[in-house]
């Protein structure tokens, strides 16, 4: 009974139990800290910018640090009638030194996203303010253009005041905020974003299924041949894989082009007439094929990957048992090739989600994506906030195909490469 | 792939169309590379085969734009070239020491948070490059690093990594512990055991890793894009502006030299893999 109880010990008298813990937590230790370089490193340059990118998107405080008065004054007003003589004093002060520090253009800019008019009107007021006399600046700035007495561009005005602002993920699903603070959507025609969503996912939906179609036969031939040939196949495979990107861009825009190899070819089978060649290059044609061709191997190879594990003797059985090849191929060989369906599909899709260098080389102005539009604000029109809420909504798209994948095949069954 | 005699003849005309199918496909994939190499020896300036390139008369071809990719006054191809070697080498050190390491670690059994960890190891593979571009760029921007080749490196690194990681992973799978525990019992320290006995053997993976780590670097834009100041310029930074503004055949001299050095590439490559498999005994 007693050396039932008894605990075993270790030669240092440390019951044995303790001991093993001890080694077990000195190994877990020794793990962490040769993965901790790395990790800390990607949390600091990576993962900690990335979700600083949410504040960024939502940032607003440009507008409030330019204003500070005005909108300390505009606390009281109820938004109702115009404002009081106190704002219209706070406003004068804040524009003034806005106009000084010759700061003025990017207020006007940004008040005109809200509202359209304001840009005159403050390009007017900067002009006639030299010469306001001191006291009753409501009168003096309501004379300047009729619309500062115009209730609407005060309002706009205090819409600005928080400093922060969910109106860039709205921008982003072309919708806005209208004066009455409802959600609404913007008119038919200038509905651009939504456009650009649906064809980035088109796109990438399409790229896919081409890839899949086109990949599924050759990976099929490269898992059944003997070695000796399928390694020398495997090379037309891997050499554009290991090519850069832009060279393969590159030679997709000679053969695309209007004297390219391609059009010359279909001239010369008489498919089109040479006067009239058609464009496949600068829209979404010439996309879709550069696209499919670059993400190609992508697909192939973790198909080929499981498409070699399977047994031959599987497909014989089915056919011994009086399938069709046909049916022994529905039947027996494509369920077994799922998860390098799954793996394959997951792959082109998400990297043609975000793809932005060939379809801004070979896209023209109808085969640009979502990405392209996120650069194009980095860019161009520096409106970083705009951009960080794009890439923040492509990054939930993004998650969101790994989330469903992984409900119905399961993240552990992909296999890369 | 010989059928066998008794085939039906509706099943060979199937096969042999399925044959087609794949040749149409291989060419697709393969063709648009062999463009290129003709093109870039073409003796004059338009990128389009020439009267005289179709009959192959000889004077149609020169090595012109070769010589201006090496030569040529304006050309900003060897800053770009020293600057992409540069880089790349300096990305693929950093991504293999870290990644390695990380590699080892998870790969022991006694890691917590395995599933966690390894997910924000590999995250840089997993977000659409675009948005990895916008938030470092904004984190280089942040610390003074934008511009510099530090930034790019360091940018680099994170792209490079998870290649590494999952390969050297990959390779530990198959790793017999009980060699290390050997060498400890006779009385070797952890660091000499990691030289001597886990990184020959685990060589293979870490080279290949390393090569994808190399090539990512060297072909990456999109962070370059948003990073590079003049002077950081790249190879591909400058093909993506030749191909946006002028489309000048010095460009398919440059796009046949990648392409050699990517050949290159699959030859080590092949050569590694044939090493890695006589290590572990697997011969066919």
């Amino acid at each position: 009974m007693s050396s039932e109880t008894q605990k075993i010990l270790t030669t240092g008298g440390i019951p044995l139990e303790e001991s093993l813990k001890k080694v077990e937590k000195r190994n877990k230790i020794k793990a962490f800290l040769l993965v901790s370089p790395l990790l800390f490193f990607l949390i600091i340059a990576y993962i900690s910018p990335i979700v600083g990118l949410l504040f960024t998107s939502i940032d607003d405080r440009m507008v409030t640090n330019m204003l500070p008065k005005t909108f300390k004054a505009m606390k009281q007003w109820d938004g109702k009638d115009l404002p009081s003589e106190e704002v219209f004093e706070a406003f004068y002060q804040d524009y003034k030194i806005l106009v000084e520090e010759k700061k003025h253009g990017k207020l006007s800019t940004q008040m005109n996203y809200e509202k359209n008019g304001f840009k005159s009107i403050l390009k007017k007021l900067a002009r006639k303010m030299k010469k306001f006399e001191k006291g009753n600046y409501k009168e003096q700035i309501m004379a300047v253009h009729k619309r500062w007495a115009a209730v609407e561009y005060w309002r706009a005005l205090k819409r600005r005041a928080p400093t922060y602002t969910y109106s860039k993920y709205l921008k982003g699903m072309d919708m806005y905020e209208n004066e009455d603070g409802k959600i609404v959507q913007v008119p038919e025609e200038r509905r651009i974003y939504k456009i650009l969503w649906l064809r980035t996912l088109e796109i990438a939906f399409f790229v896919t299924l081409f890839c899949f179609l086109m990949a599924y036969p050759i990976a099929h031939l490269l898992a059944t041949l003997p070695t000796k040939y399928s390694n020398l196949l495997m090379i037309c495979v891997l050499l554009p894989f290991w090519t850069s990107l832009l060279v393969r861009t590159a030679s997709w825009m000679i053969l695309l082009q209007q004297q390219g190899i391609v059009n010359d070819v279909f001239v010369w089978t008489g498919l089109v007439a040479d006067d009239n060649r058609p464009e496949m290059m600068y829209n979404k044609t010439g996309t879709y094929v550069a696209m499919t061709q670059i993400l190609l191997p992508f697909m192939v190879l973790p198909l080929y990957s499981v498409m070699k594990t399977i047994s031959p003797s599987l497909m014989r059985a089915g056919k011994s048992l009086g399938g069709t090849p046909l049916i022994t191929f529905w039947k027996v060989y494509f369920p077994l090739t799922i998860p390098g369906i799954g793996a394959g599909c997951l792959l082109v899709f998400i990297i043609a989600i975000g793809y932005y260098i060939t379809p801004e080389l070979v896209g023209g102005a109808s085969g640009t994506l979502i990405s392209n539009q996120i650069a194009y604000h980095m860019k161009s029109t520096l409106d970083w906030s705009f951009a960080s809420a794009m890439g923040l909504m492509l990054l939930t798209g993004v998650l969101v195909v790994y989330w469903v994948y992984n409900k119905l095949v399961g993240i552990d069954n992909i296999k890369f490469g | 792939m010989a059928l066998p005699k008794y085939t039906e003849p509706h099943y060979r005309i199937w096969h042999y169309f399925y044959l087609f199918i794949c040749g149409c496909v291989f060419f697709f994939l393969i063709a648009p590379l062999f463009v290129i190499f003709p093109l870039s020896f073409n003796a004059e300036e338009f990128l389009v085969f020439s009267e005289g390139m179709k009959r192959l008369d000889p004077d149609a071809f020169s090595l012109r734009w070769y010589h201006d990719m090496v030569y040529g006054t304006k050309n900003p191809w060897g800053l770009a070239a020293k600057n992409s070697f540069f880089i790349a080498t300096f990305a693929t050190l950093g991504s293999v020491i870290l990644g390695t390491v990380a590699a080892l670690g998870l790969s022991s059994r006694h890691m917590p948070y395995k599933g966690i960890i390894m997910a924000t190891l590999i995250s840089p593979m997993i977000v659409p490059l675009i948005i990895s571009g916008v938030a470092i760029f904004f984190f280089m921007a942040k610390v003074g690093l934008a511009a510099t080749h530090t930034g790019i490196i360091l940018a680099h690194i994170i792209l490079g990594t998870p290649f590494v990681v999952i390969t050297v992973t990959a390779t530990l799978s198959g790793f017999d512990h009980s060699l290390t525990k050997a060498a400890t019992s006779l009385g070797s320290n952890p660091v000499n055991t990691f030289m001597k006995i886990t990184l020959p053997l685990i060589l293979p993976g870490v080279i290949s890793g390393g090569l994808f780590a190399f090539v990512t670097s060297f072909d990456e834009v999109v962070i370059v894009l948003f990073l590079a100041g003049l002077d950081n310029t790249t190879i591909p930074i400058q093909m993506w502006t030749g191909l946006r503004e002028q489309l000048s055949p010095t460009i398919l001299a440059v796009a046949t030299c990648l392409i050699v050095l990517s050949i290159l590439i699959l030859v080590i490559l092949e050569l590694l893999r044939r090493r890695s498999e006589r290590i572990r005994g697997i011969s066919r």
